[in-house]
C-alpha cells in the first residue's frame, strides 16, 4: 500500500500556486503528500532537433529520488516533454509504477495565443498530476468524459474533465490499493 | 478495451517502450517485437486487433512483414509507422491492406483518433456478424407457408418429431425449404435455447469439411494458427443441421458415424477428446436408399440418420400453395425494400400456378423478388415474371403431338436423373411404355 506521494518541482520551478497543489492531490487519493527537492541535469534529456525533453528518461531518473519503495513521486516542470513516437505529451507515468512527470508547458493559455490565466493553469495542472498519478496507481484511461482518467490529447479535453475519479475508477483504485479516495 | 490486443514491431527500443506504455494506459494488452521474425513468432500469442509496424527495420522490412502477417491473419488492422515518409511506400502499404500510414513523431490526437476509428470499425464489423447471425436465426423461424394436404402432413410430422430427440432426415428436391423445416423442428424442440448450427456438406471441399465439423488444434495443418472449434462442438446443447448429407465422402461417413455413436471426438491435430451433446438433423435431395444400394453411402450410417424422415413435396405437387407463398414473399420483399405492398394480378397468379417450378420455393421466391424490383405498377403483372419455361406455359401451335411428347419425356427424365421408374410415375404410364417411347424417340438411358 502506498504511504506517501512526493511532489517535486524540477530545478527550482516555483509557480505561484505551487503550495496549493499538495492538498488537492492529497484529497484525490486520500494520502499524505510531501514536497521533495528535485535537481536534475536536464541537458542529458534534451533533444535539440525537437527542442523538447525526453519524458521517459526523466522518469527513469526520478526513480532515484524515491524516498521509500512504497511511495510515489511526481515531477512537475515547465519544459516541453516528448516520448519518441509522439510529437508531445502533457505528462507521462509508469503504469502501476512509482514515478510520474507532468509538464505545464502546453497547459498555459499563452501557448495557444490566449491571455494568461493562472487559475485555469492551476486547475489543468491538478488534473494532469492526478491523471498521471492515477496511471501510477494502475488505472487506465476511462471512457467517462468527466473522469480525470479520460485520455486528453487537447488542452480542451483537460478543461472538460473534472479533477476527480469517476465512481468506477474509484472502485478500481480501492480494489487495487484497499484505500478509498475522495472524489 | 481490456481484451483488445496490440502488437508493436519496431527495432528502436525507445519507440517500442513508449508506444507500449501509451497503449497500456489506454487499457490494451500490448506485446512488442524488435523485428519481423520475432513479430511472426509473436503471432502465436494473437490474434491481435491492431499491429503497429515500423517500415524500416533490419532484416525483414515493414512491407514484407505486412504481407506475411496478412497470410496469417486477415482481420488485424495494420498501422505502418515510419520516420521516412514517401508517397510510394505509403501507397504500396495501403494497397497491401494497411489501415493507415503515419510518420514519426505522430500527434497524440492523430494516433488516438486512428486507434479509435479502427476499434469502431472492428466493433461495427463484429456487430454486423452478430446481427447477420441473428437475422439468419430469425428468418429461419419464418413461417412455413402452405395449406395443401401435403404440407399439412409435413407440419404434423414436424410437431411429432420436434419434442423427441430423434435424428431426423429431411428429404426433398433443391429449393423445397429443407433448412426451414430443420429450423422449425429445432425451434419447437427443448433444445431451442441453444444454437442450431448448419453445415452444407455439399458446398465445402472434403479437406475443409473435416476441420469445419471437428475443429482443429493450433498447428494441425499449414495455416492453422489458432485452435478453432468445429461446428459439432459449437452445436453443443443444440442441433447440428447437416445439409446435403448424401454428398459426404466415405471417410467422413466413418468419422461422422463414430461421433453419432459416442458423441465424442477429437479436434484435428489434437489428442484431447471433446464431447458434444447435439441433436442431428440432416437433409438431402438425393435418394439415400439408392446411394446405399450403389455402395456410395454406408448402410450403418443410413440407419443411424434415417430414424425419422420428413419428405418435403416439390412445389409442383402442391400448386394450391403457390398463391399463398407468392403473397407471403410479396409482403416480405415489400417490407425489406421499403416499398408499398403490390397486388398479384389474376393473370400473373395463373402463370405462377401453372409453372412447373423446377427450382421449387426458392425459384418462386427469386421470381417474386425480381418482380418486386422491376415492376413499376401497383400490381405484379405477367410482364414482371419472365419465367424461363414459356414453352411449357404456351406451346406454339405448329408443333406435332409427338414432338411435344418427346420434349416432355426428355425433360422429365432429366429431372429424375434418368430414373425410369420415377419418370414413368410422373408421366402416369408404366415403365415398359416409357422404355418403348424412349426407344422410339432415341432417348438413351
Amino acid at each position: 500500500m502506498t504511504s506517501t506521494i512526493y511532489l517535486g518541482f524540477l530545478n527550482g520551478y516555483s509557480p505561484s500556486w505551487a503550495e496549493d497543489l499538495a492538498p488537492r492531490v492529497s484529497q484525490a487519493f486520500s494520502l499524505p503528500t510531501q514536497p521533495i527537492d528535485l535537481e536534475l541535469d536536464l541537458d542529458l534529456y534534451y533533444a535539440p532537433e525537437r527542442r523538447q525533453y525526453h519524458a521517459t528518461l526523466i522518469i527513469a531518473r526520478l526513480l532515484r529520488y524515491l524516498p521509500e519503495l512504497d511511495s510515489k513521486i511526481v515531477g512537475i516542470t515547465s519544459l516541453d516533454l516528448f516520448i519518441p513516437v509522439l510529437t508531445f505529451v502533457f505528462g507521462q507515468s509508469q503504469l502501476d509504477g512509482a514515478a510520474a512527470l507532468v509538464s505545464t508547458h502546453r497547459l498555459h493559455s499563452e501557448f495557444y495565443g490566449l491571455p494568461a490565466d493562472i487559475d485555469l493553469l492551476f486547475e489543468r495542472t491538478v488534473k494532469e498530476v492526478v491523471h498521471e498519478l492515477g496511471h501510477a496507481f494502475g488505472l487506465v484511461h476511462c471512457p467517462d468524459y468527466l473522469c480525470v482518467m479520460k485520455a486528453s490529447t487537447y488542452v480542451e479535453d483537460v478543461d472538460i474533465k473534472k479533477a476527480s475519479l469517476c465512481s468506477e475508477c474509484q472502485a478500481t483504485l480501492i480494489d487495487r490499493s484497499g484505500k478509498p479516495s475522495h472524489r | 478495451m481490456r481484451d483488445r490486443k496490440i502488437l508493436i514491431v519496431d527495432d528502436e527500443l525507445s519507440v517500442r517502450q513508449s508506444l507500449q506504455e501509451w497503449f497500456r494506459e489506454d487499457g490494451f494488452q500490448v506485446e512488442t517485437a524488435a523485428d519481423g521474425n520475432a513479430a511472426l513468432k509473436m503471432m502465436d500469442a494473437g490474434p491481435f486487433d491492431i499491429i503497429v509496424v515500423d517500415l524500416k527495420m533490419p532484416g525483414m522490412d515493414g512491407i514484407t512483414l505486412q504481407k506475411r502477417v496478412r497470410e496469417l491473419d486477415k482481420s488485424a488492422a495494420i498501422i505502418i509507422l515510419t520516420a521516412f515518409a514517401s508517397v510510394e511506400t505509403a501507397v504500396e502499404a495501403l494497397k497491401l491492406g494497411a489501415y493507415d500510414y503515419v510518420t514519426k513523431p505522430v500527434d497524440p490526437d492523430d494516433l488516438s483518433n486512428l486507434v479509435r476509428n479502427i476499434l469502431r470499425e472492428k466493433e461495427l464489423s463484429e456487430e454486423n456478424i452478430r446481427l447477420k447471425e441473428k437475422v439468419s436465426e430469425l428468418s429461419g423461424l419464418a413461417p412455413i407457408v402452405g395449406k395443401s394436404p401435403k404440407m399439412k402432413r409435413v407440419l404434423d410430422l414436424i410437431d411429432t418429431v420436434a419434442e423427441t430427440d430423434s435424428t431426423v432426415v429431411i428429404l426433398g428436391e433443391s429449393g423445397t425449404g429443407k433448412e426451414l423445416i430443420a429450423r422449425a423442428i429445432h425451434g419447437k424442440s427443448k433444445r431451442r435455447f441453444f444454437p442450431i448450427v448448419a453445415v452444407n456438406c455439399g458446398s465445402i471441399p472434403e479437406s475443409l469439411l473435416e476441420s469445419e465439423l471437428f475443429g482443429h488444434e493450433k498447428g494441425a495443418f499449414t495455416g492453422a494458427q489458432y485452435r478453432r472449434k468445429g461446428k459439432i462442438e459449437l452445436a453443443d446443447g443444440g442441433t447440428l443441421f447437416l445439409d446435403e448429407i448424401g454428398d459426404i465422402s466415405p471417410k467422413m461417413q466413418i468419422d461422422l458415424l463414430r461421433v453419432l455413436e459416442t458423441k465424442r471426438f477429437t479436434r484435428l491435430g489434437g489428442n484431447q477428446e471433446v464431447t458434444s451433446d447435439f441433436r442431428l438433423i440432416c437433409a438431402t435431395n438425393r435418394n439415400l436408399e439408392k446411394l446405399v444400394e450403389d455402395g456410395i453411402f454406408r448402410e450403418d450410417l443410413y440407419y443411424r440418420v434415417n430414424v425419422f424422415s420428413v419428405p418435403v413435396p416439390p412445389l409442383r405437387e402442391r400448386r394450391e400453395d403457390v398463391p399463398l407463398l407468392a403473397e407471403h414473399f410479396i409482403e416480405r420483399y415489400a417490407r425489406a425494400m421499403g416499398k408499398a405492398r403490390k397486388a398479384l394480378s389474376a393473370q400473373a397468379e395463373s402463370i405462377l400456378v401453372d409453372y412447373r417450378w423446377p427450382g421449387n420455393v426458392r425459384e418462386l421466391q427469386n421470381a417474386i423478388e425480381r418482380a418486386m424490383v422491376i415492376g413499376t405498377g401497383p400490381a405484379i403483372v405477367p410482364e414482371d415474371l419472365p419465367l424461363p419455361s414459356d414453352r411449357e406455359i404456351s406451346e406454339p401451335a405448329d408443333r406435332s403431338l409427338s414432338a411435344i411428347e418427346k420434349d416432355h419425356i426428355e425433360r422429365v427424365l432429366m429431372e429424375v436423373d434418368g430414373n425410369v421408374s420415377q419418370g414413368a410415375k410422373i408421366l402416369g404410364i408404366d415403365r415398359t411404355t416409357l422404355y418403348n417411347k424412349m426407344k422410339k424417340y432415341g432417348l438413351g438411358r
